[in-house]
């Protein structure tokens, strides 16, 4: 038996919108064989991890808290890697601009104005955006992979987060935790409805998604993004810069990462500790991908990888299942999403008749 | 004390040189598998859990193997099968390695394992200094030097060597000239795939005897810098992978000696180091262009 592809002319318009339901309709077969395995009633587990945290006005609220920098980073990841720039350091610039951000709250905690909050996010967003400007710079200047350099940059922004927060940073009066003083009220990013903790930070998040879907649907700078990732080649030709595509893209998803870490840190946690994120960078990489790098789509993944987070949440309560099951969904997920696009530029043929030896190749 | 520190650096640059030797095959054929993190963290779960299993660490090396290059797998099939974006694919192997390793390790967390005992070599291991260094080492030291040459005789010296390097150059003139380039890069990835396994194996059988969640720290990402660093030669990754080494247990012995430079600063040397060392080699766009194998990442449909 062996698989045989064909182009497809033109993408499949109903694969389009059917792969990415596809893949999740496997991951949670996936997800109900390994639920079995772990020795669990498959069904009971799926609904306690995906249907269960969506009953509860509260636990509507953490989907929302949790949706929205997996949204905000993941649209900024989109830009980049429709334009052929793999920016997979978000989760550092979501870390600096945590700290950027943070820097007012933190070093005059005796100072209230409804002024700092917006100082807040803007610094939040030049930080993130700075820091993704390092490996954009070593690309354009030094011809340097952004994959490995951003990626590297994480980690350093992990470990210098960890020394502000146990070294200068921390509260005196901090009972020795590690972590700094809590932010003034006028600070705190505040919640959109009485009812919940979600705050401003998904409001930011759809209106990045609905802006950016209408720079990439009606303008002259959409068109720019996708022609220089398909083509650097016809971009040139039609006067664009692969240079500087690698810097809007960068700055972009680098600000809307950073937005991302100060609204977390201001809206979510209330001060700086030395893990702000469950590792959200990373995860919007696979928003990106399940929204086929749509901002509109990625809304939508967006909620459906935050309903991963609180289904492991909920399911190690209710069933006794580490946490740890979120992040093999998630995965899950990312693979099947990748092999179901497949199907949309491709037909798939399976031969099962053997063809005899070299054969092949000329028939 | 030289002895003891010289020790460390070859341990630690072990799992480096194996990981990046097996990710250079792969990426000779024309396929760029970010996975490498992923594939590492699985080889060093299973490597673990067999050989708290059976009691017996070799066994648990076999199985590192296995479980890297069966996980390399369903990299080959999505990308080499159905075409998928190999720099997306290979993430998402990493996020899935991280999952399934932090699930199938949980039981193991805080056990204590079973070290990898050294395989001492009659006559050599006499020799002062050198010998303590070289011949009273484990298996997986020795696997990596036979592999630095095992590879470079195959690459530079074999007729299958360089049937693959002319995949990994140009995919559409090797297939016209009946070379099966989908099966060689199935063998390659999973090549690479068994490689990152033993690197994993070696963290949790030798470089620290344990189960600890997310133990590659990076280290698969450092290898798949190293391949680039070593612009794809085998001789140059054994070169790079003991630069590094040596870079991450000067940094922990810094930290020992309390040198008054706090230690997430030493802790961020070896990622820094990385930047620096990618900046000084691809900064000639001329000879990295030379290097690269020129199908590298690109996706490959046979016609028929």
């Amino acid at each position: 038996m062996r698989i045989e592809l064909q182009k497809r002319a033109q993408p499949s318009p109903l694969f389009s919108f059917v792969s990415p339901l596809l893949a999740l309709v496997l991951t949670l077969f996936f997800g109900g064989i390994m639920f079995w395995m772990l020795g669990k009633q498959p069904v009971d587990a799926l609904y306690s991890f995906f249907v269960e945290p969506l009953l509860e006005v509260w636990s509507l609220h953490e989907l929302a808290v949790k949706a929205a920098p997996l949204i905000l980073i993941g649209v900024g990841l989109s830009i980049c890697y429709r334009s052929n720039n793999w920016n997979i350091g978000a989760e550092g610039q979501f870390t600096i601009g945590a700290i950027t951000g943070s820097i007012l709250p933190v070093l005059y905690p005796e100072w209230h104005s409804l002024m700092i909050l917006p100082l807040m996010l803007v610094m939040g967003m030049i930080g993130g955006a700075l820091y993704a400007g390092i490996p954009a710079l070593l690309k354009t200047r030094f011809n340097t992979n952004e994959i490995l350099t951003s990626l590297m940059l994480v980690y350093i922004a992990q470990l210098y987060l960890d020394w502000l927060v146990r070294g200068p940073w921390r509260d005196p009066q901090g009972y020795n935790f590690p972590q700094t003083k809590s932010f003034v009220p006028e600070a705190v990013l505040p919640e959109i409805l009485d009812s919940g903790r979600a705050h401003l930070a998904i409001v930011f998040a759809l209106v990045a998604a609905v802006a950016l879907w209408f720079m990439m649907r009606f303008m002259l700078k959409g068109f720019e993004v996708t022609v220089l990732g398909q083509s650097e080649r016809a971009g040139r030709f039609a006067g664009f810069s692969a240079k500087r595509m690698v810097w809007f893209s960068m700055l972009l998803s680098g600000a809307l990462a950073g937005l991302a870490g100060i609204s977390e840190v201001s809206g979510s946690i209330g001060h700086v500790q030395p893990t702000i994120s469950p590792g959200y960078g990373f995860t919007a990489i696979i928003v990106a991908f399940l929204g086929r790098l749509n901002p509109l789509g990625i809304i939508a993944s967006g909620f459906v990888l935050a309903l991963t987070y609180l289904g492991g949440e909920a399911a190690q309560l209710s069933i006794g299942i580490s946490e740890k099951v979120s992040r093999v969904f998630q995965g899950l997920l990312l693979f099947f999403v990748l092999s179901c696009d497949t199907l949309i530029h491709y037909r798939i043929k399976i031969v099962t008749q053997k063809l005899r030896g070299g054969a092949a190749h000329h028939a | 004390m030289l002895e003891a520190i010289l020790l460390t650096v070859i341990t630690a640059a072990t799992p480096l040189v194996i990981a990046a030797l097996g990710e250079l095959v792969t990426e000779r054929s024309g396929v760029l598998n970010l996975g490498v993190e992923g594939m590492m963290i699985m080889g060093a779960v299973v490597a673990f859990a067999a050989t708290q299993i059976t009691g017996t660490p070799y066994i648990g090396v076999l199985a590192g193997i296995a479980a890297g290059a069966a996980f390399s797998l369903l990299f080959g099939f999505l990308t080499l099968t159905l075409v998928a974006n190999q720099v997306a694919t290979g993430l998402a192997l990493t996020i899935l390695g991280l999952g399934l390793s932090g699930q199938i390790g949980e039981s193991y967390v805080g056990q204590p394992g079973i070290k990898l005992q050294p395989i001492e070599i009659p006559l050599l291991a006499d020799i002062p200094l050198l010998g303590p260094l070289l011949f009273r080492q484990d298996l997986i030291f020795y696997l990596s030097i036979a592999l630095v040459i095992g590879i470079h005789w195959f690459l530079f010296r074999s007729r299958t060597g360089l049937k693959m390097r002319a995949i990994g150059d140009n995919h559409a003139s090797a297939h016209a000239l009946g070379i099966n380039v989908i099966r060689t890069r199935y063998l390659a990835v999973m090549f690479g795939g068994a490689c990152a396994g033993l690197a994993g194996a070696q963290l949790s059988l030798v470089y620290t005897p344990q189960w600890v969640e997310n133990m590659a720290a990076g280290r698969g990402w450092i290898a798949l810098a190293l391949v680039v660093f070593a612009s794809w030669r085998p001789l140059r990754v054994l070169a790079g992978g003991y630069l590094f080494g040596a870079v991450s247990i000067g940094q922990l012995h810094a930290q020992a000696f309390g040198i008054g430079i706090p230690s997430q600063f030493l802790s961020a040397l070896p990622y820094a180091a990385t930047i620096v060392v990618l900046i000084i080699i691809s900064h000639n766009r001329r000879t990295t262009m030379i290097n690269t194998p020129a199908s590298l990442g690109k996706p490959f449909v046979p016609e028929r």
